[in-house]
């Protein structure tokens, strides 16, 4: 058995994840061998059985796949958004865009990633393109 | 020449406890009545049992706490945990026990309170760290997501799955065991409280109590039984993601691979089929698997299921037992479209009775249209 390799050692890609957002950078793995990114970061590439990944920073820019409106009574918070975002790069994740009603927010919507550091562990959440 | 496993095994005895309410009573004791319900209906005993294939919401190792309860000693045991889908594929994977002598008395089962323990859906599902952030609801949002995007892509309509629902519902008033049974328009479903958009309150299945247990064996053995076996022809299974963001297109489903695979292991096309019971946790989930399963186009679910065609009457019979909709859903419902499979190709299902049925097909659910199991199933008819 061969020890570990250099690419598997230190911090896993959910941690690296993390620390580029802490560091106000939005960043997912792309695959050497057949250049596609993927979204949750693994340390294999989930397109075409790759090892060989390289963390690439993102543009931002999404487009809206799929999107609910969760209802809730105004008294516990009011409705609120969660979607499907389609990025520039390819991956698709989960997320909620800010500053619009939910209930306006649109399948094909342009958006733009913003980090969330409201909370102990940032993430992503979007809001409306300029310029749309 | 066929599969090997084409009709190799056999189910014998099924049986039903608890549905709807089952007051003061745990999820295994309601799986026992149902054990005890489905070997009555084979003639056989609990000591005949020697290989158990269950899941559960509640025990961490199912089939060691299900065997400890009801005193068996099984030498197969079998817990796979494709959620809702788990019982359809355990079906797959007892015919392989039966075949190869790992056992000859296979014991599907399940059991749930989760209407009296307090309508929470029971889990032990780790936390979805992707997704968690954004306070999705499960698992009503994820069904949202799909449902919206079959919307957009393909003009599906609130009403066209409102008819999903009334569909169920007039099954259900055919069905005596059925827990809701009073009428339901369209409008009914359509202006009910709306939860996450587009799906609204009735567009969602029941939260009840309810077990189910099958008996399969092998069919050499089948015919020596009380009952007209019901065979396995076919089972495939798939999944393509565990959570919603991660399935690769949100209008088609691992049905699409799970449906080829049962049909070519069954020798069958969807043209053999007379009797459909499909996992509908929310309407959307019945157009989706009639569009994956072959019984329409992509993209053509919601006209298909429009002005009564799966309902009693119409041109597909389609969840004849009134569905995870209106007759019963204990946390995870794929047994129960299993038996009420198994019920309809033996006959004498009363009012709801489809009208001499030689093969069923059924499709579990499991996740967030994660995994998907279909098993057709047959008289000798078709053997």
């Amino acid at each position: 058995m061969s020890a570990t390799k250099e690419r598997f050692s230190g911090p896993g890609p959910d941690q690296i994840y993390s620390d580029f957002l802490r560091k106000d950078v939005f960043s997912l793995p792309q695959c050497k061998d057949c250049h596609e990114f993927h979204f949750f970061p693994r340390v294999v590439c989930p397109h075409c059985g790759g090892f060989n990944l390289e963390w690439k920073t993102l543009s931002g820019k999404g487009e809206i796949y799929s999107t609910t409106t969760i209802r809730r009574k105004p008294e516990r918070g009011g409705n609120y958004n969660v979607c499907h975002v389609t990025l520039e790069e390819g991956p698709r994740l989960m997320s909620r865009v800010d500053g619009v009603d939910s209930l306006d927010v649109k399948i094909g919507d342009q958006v733009t990633a913003v980090i969330n550091k409201d909370g102990d562990d940032p993430f992503i959440v979007f809001v409306p393109a300029q310029g749309v | 020449m066929s599969h090997e496993l084409r009709g190799s095994s056999a189910v014998v005895g099924v049986g039903l406890a608890g549905c709807g309410e089952a007051h003061g009573r745990m999820p295994l004791d309601i799986l026992a009545e149902a054990t005890h319900n489905a070997l009555d209906d084979a003639g056989l005993k609990l000591s005949d049992v020697d290989g158990i294939f269950t899941g559960s919401s509640y025990h961490f190792m199912p089939a060691l706490s299900t065997a400890e309860y009801l005193g068996i000693k099984p030498r197969f045991s079998d817990s796979s945990m494709v959620g809702g889908s788990s019982f359809v594929a355990h079906t797959l994977n007892a015919a392989m026990a039966i075949k190869t002598g790992q056992c000859d008395v296979a014991l599907i089962c399940y059991g749930s309170n989760q209407r009296t323990a307090g309508g929470k859906l029971a889990t032990m599902s780790e936390q979805q760290i992707y997704e968690a952030p954004y306070k999705p609801r499960y698992p009503i949002s994820s069904y949202a997501l799909a449902a919206a995007r079959h919307m957009h892509q393909y003009g599906t309509t609130r009403e066209q799955m409102a008819d999903v629902a009334v569909a169920a519902r007039q099954w259900a008033q055919l069905n005596p065991a059925a827990f809701a049974r009073d009428d339901l328009t369209r409008q009914d479903v359509l202006n009910s409280r709306m939860i996450s958009d587009p799906l609204s309150l009735l567009d969602c299945c029941l939260v009840t109590d309810g077990g189910g247990a099958v008996i399969m064996v092998s069919s050499e053995r089948a015919k020596d039984f009380p009952n007209k076996p019901v065979y396995v022809l076919g089972t495939g299974t798939a999944h393509w993601h565990r959570q919603i963001t991660q399935m690769p297109d949100l209008t088609t489903t691992a049905a699409v691979d799970a449906g080829k695979r049962a049909f070519a292991m069954a020798g069958l096309t969807k043209d053999d089929v007379d009797v459909v019971e499909l996992y509908d946790a929310f309407t959307i989930n019945t157009i989706l698997f009639l569009e994956d399963l072959g019984f329409c186009a992509k993209g053509e679910g919601g006209a298909f299921v429009e002005n009564g065609n799966i309902a009693p009457g119409g041109s597909l019979p389609v969840n004849t037992n009134g569905g995870g909709l209106s007759c019963v859903h204990p946390g995870m419902y794929g047994i129960f479209i299993l038996i009420e499979a198994i019920q309809q190709l033996r006959g004498g299902c009363g009012e709801r009775q489809v009208e001499n049925p030689e093969v069923a097909l059924v499709n579990g659910n499991g996740g967030v249209l994660s995994s998907q199991v279909t098993t057709i199933l047959g008289t000798e008819a078709v053997l």
